[in-house]
């Protein structure tokens, strides 16, 4: 029976480096809180602003401070889909998957950014610069199929036009790679 | 008091009943399954989250969940209506829409609540094939298989880790279709800091959480010529076996153990009865000890697997409030391996010690790397009673109608005191009849401590012993345990011993013990047969056990000496918590 170790995250070298700021930026904002235990939804938020994401150790970092079981935190942070464990590229890539979107070819759109970048929906491609998710109707139908990259919004896109938008973003960024 | 109508029965109820509760005193039985009651111990879950009991209430538009409902005045509830019926089995039906069938060879087979609800509600096709969810098995620990495929979400495992135990191990992970109860990160049950105490398998409904199961190892030991196999029966489990064969729940078996154990051919038939005498020679030398050279008070007892494992990841500060003693299981297997095999002449590598435990932290324990001398075990193999029922059936023997045989001589023999260390209060009450006599010289005459013995989750007493109050607690469930725990990290303990065992009742419910089921009824008929056969028995002190005596004389010197030392006590560790 060894001492408990947590499980390994594919990420790890990410994780060993995780800002000693950020953790000391998150324990202030844990200890003005007033009630601490009832307080994990906002504790979450600031903690993914701060790190970006919540990999385990942030996850059970926030359950010692707040005093709760770490499976308690891990329960809400699988819960809701705007918290992420895993490191978001430095571009959003948001397609629509609402019905409009849908019924006029959003999911060719996704398999065209599946190809394109590599990676399945949720992940984050290898050099760090985009993160593909698809997202429930974000209420821009008349331009359907619609996706949202960071906050530019590309309406009718097609097959096609996922390669142009891709070069647009993947331009000064060369040294990326 | 509140008036209620029930499929055209009038009745009155006191306030916070549930429609459910109602219903059963107007003889109408709604089926449930999430559901689970065991109020009395402080357990209830009602997450209302099956749907399986829903009803019609006038003038409310939806069905609604009578377990958790509370009536209210005038309320009239129909129970049997088409409409409930009809949502109800669809309610099932849904359940298994996505449900592995594959029930002939389920570990829960004909222990199954959801199967039993399937019979119960006529369902005689499953008209919707789901998709299936295919999440891995988790068979990381010794003690316990979790297989998410199987959850419904009845949440009643993550009440008893979170309310009742307070370990926190299990949540509702993800959302929607996709959502099963498990730890942290998705992590392994070995690497979590699970107790191993169980009681999330003794309440899981269906076969999500069940026991790993060792019976192919007994067999194969068994069937080895070359094996010495000796074999060892916890005390609770003589009170609760029966159930299996279909006797009263609290019959007292233990001669029909014996019996079945020698019949399954087992080389050594023995007690760990004679183990619980031992440890209250050590324990009881302990506590004596400590309070004569001032030594660390309250002196916790130590015989419970769970327990240790919760203070050593929950109070890893506080390690060295616990009796040093090793748990009577650990401490027969390291006598076996020595003084046994020593008389018998036999080498200890060739003797395979089996326990029977109506636990599964017993799995765990057996496996610490501090319970292993010379590359063997203290204990080889641990299985539950529910797992020993089953090699009885396989090997068709008619338990129910065995004649009574004792237990084997060099460490069969039992007092009362022993007995009752399946209960909760037990352990501590043993002790006390010792210390007693220890302390004082004199005889005890009344050696029934009745202010230990309940059920209530945590109990104090004052014995007054010679010139001296002893003040004790007790506690089951680690939920209590850690309100204990608490008061003596924060100074405001004043107990000299304190009992603790990590489940409802004690060892008597236990997670290796034939399924409860939710019925309080059972648990409270093995807690009196337990004292029962403490009361038939001649010898009612642990230091008047004969056997453990000549243990003494023959091999380890004195109580608390140095052999007994090395043999029969332990150190713990600081685990971390998660």
């Amino acid at each position: 029976m060894s001492q408990p170790v947590l499980q390994t995250s594919k990420n790890q070298a990410e994780v060993a480096s995780l800002p000693q700021e950020h953790y000391e930026t998150l324990e202030t904002y844990i200890n003005s809180l007033k009630d601490k235990k009832g307080s994990l939804i906002h504790v979450l938020h600031k903690a993914q602003e701060l790190f970006g994401y919540l990999p385990p150790e942030v996850q059970l970092f926030i359950a010692r401070k707040l005093d709760i079981p770490g499976a308690k935190v891990f329960g809400v942070v699988s819960f809701y889909s705007y918290f992420t464990t895993k490191p978001v590229g430095k571009h959003k890539i948001s397609v629509c998957m609402g019905t409009a979107c849908f019924v006029r070819g959003a999911e060719k759109i996704v398999d065209a950014f599946k190809n394109e970048l590599g990676v399945q929906n949720g992940e984050t491609t290898p050099d760090g610069l985009f993160t593909l998710k698809d997202v429930r109707c974000i209420g821009a139908c008349g331009l359907a199929p619609v996706v949202f990259l960071d906050d530019q919004v590309f309406g009718h896109v097609t097959v096609d036009g996922v390669k142009e938008i891709l070069k647009k973003y993947r331009k000064g960024n060369e040294n990326a790679y | 008091m509140i008036n209620v109508t029930i499929n055209g029965c009038h009745i009155q109820v006191p306030k916070e009943t549930t429609i459910l509760e109602a219903a059963e005193k107007c003889g109408a039985h709604i089926p449930t399954l999430c559901h689970m009651n065991l109020g009395e111990l402080g357990i209830v879950n009602q997450s209302s989250s099956c749907r399986v009991c829903m009803v019609e209430v006038a003038g409310r538009p939806a069905l609604v969940p009578s377990c958790s409902e509370k009536v209210t005045e005038g309320m009239v509830i129909t129970t049997d209506s088409l409409r409930s019926i009809t949502a109800r089995r669809m309610s099932v039906e849904l359940l298994l829409s996505n449900h592995p069938k594959e029930c002939l060879t389920c570990a829960k087979n004909l222990e199954c609540e959801l199967q039993s609800l399937a019979q119960e509600l006529g369902i005689r096709e499953i008209k919707w094939e789901g998709e299936r969810l295919d999440y891995p098995k988790d068979q990381s620990s010794y003690s316990l298989v979790k297989d998410p495929n199987k959850c419904v979400m009845c949440r009643r495992c993550e009440t008893m880790c979170n309310d009742v135990q307070t370990c926190g191990i299990l949540s509702a992970v993800n959302r929607g279709f996709g959502a099963f109860v498990g730890p942290a990160f998705n992590m392994d049950m070995a690497d979590t800091s699970c107790t191993f105490c169980g009681q999330c398998v003794a309440v899981c409904p269906t076969a999500a959480l069940t026991e790993v199961n060792n019976t192919h190892l007994v067999w194969r030991e068994l069937n080895n010529k070359n094996r010495h196999v000796v074999v060892q029966v916890a005390p609770a489990i003589r009170v609760a076996i029966g159930e299996m064969f279909h006797m009263a729940p609290g019959e007292i078996t233990t001669g029909k153990i014996a019996a079945a154990l020698r019949r399954l051919g087992f080389d050594g038939v023995f007690d760990t009865d004679f183990a619980a005498d031992l440890t209250i020679m050590e324990e009881a030398s302990e506590l004596v000890h400590r309070i004569q050279h001032q030594g660390t008070l309250p002196m916790l007892t130590s015989c419970c697997p769970a327990w240790v494992k919760f203070f050593e990841h929950q109070f890893p500060d506080m390690l060295d409030i616990p009796s040093t003693c090793k748990s009577p299981q650990v401490m027969f297997g390291a006598i076996a391996k020595t003084y046994y095999a020593e008389k018998k002449q036999i080498n200890p590598h060739d003797i395979t010690v089996v326990s029977i435990m109506p636990c599964l932290a017993k799995k765990a324990e057996a496996k610490r790397p501090e319970f292993t001398k010379e590359e063997d075990s203290n204990v080889d193999i641990v299985i539950t009673t529910r797992e020993f029922a089953q090699m009885m059936k396989e090997a068709g023997i008619d338990f129910a109608n065995l004649e009574d045989q004792p237990f084997d001589s060099m460490m069969g023999e039992s007092t009362g005191a022993s007995v009752i260390f399946g209960t909760t209060g037990g352990v501590i009450e043993a002790a006390a009849r010792t210390a007693y006599e220890w302390i004082t010289g004199d005889t005890l005459e009344n050696v029934e401590f009745k202010a230990l013995r309940g059920l209530e989750g945590i109990r104090e007493a004052t014995i007054t012993i010679g010139d001296m109050d002893l003040r004790i607690g007790i506690a089951h469930e680690l939920g209590n345990a850690r309100k204990l725990l608490e008061d003596i990290r924060d100074g405001k303990s004043s107990f000299h011993a304190i009992e603790i065992m990590a489940c409802p009742g004690g060892c008597i419910g236990g997670g290796g013990q034939p399924y409860h089921h939710g019925n309080m009824e059972i648990i409270k008929k093995r807690q009196e047969a337990i004292y029962r056969e403490d009361q038939g028995k001649a010898k009612r002190k642990s230091h008047e056990n004969e056997e453990v005596l000549r243990l003494y004389e023959e091999y380890l010197g004195k109580p608390y000496g140095e052999k007994a030392h090395d043999l029969l006590h332990t150190h713990y560790i600081a685990r971390e918590k998660i």
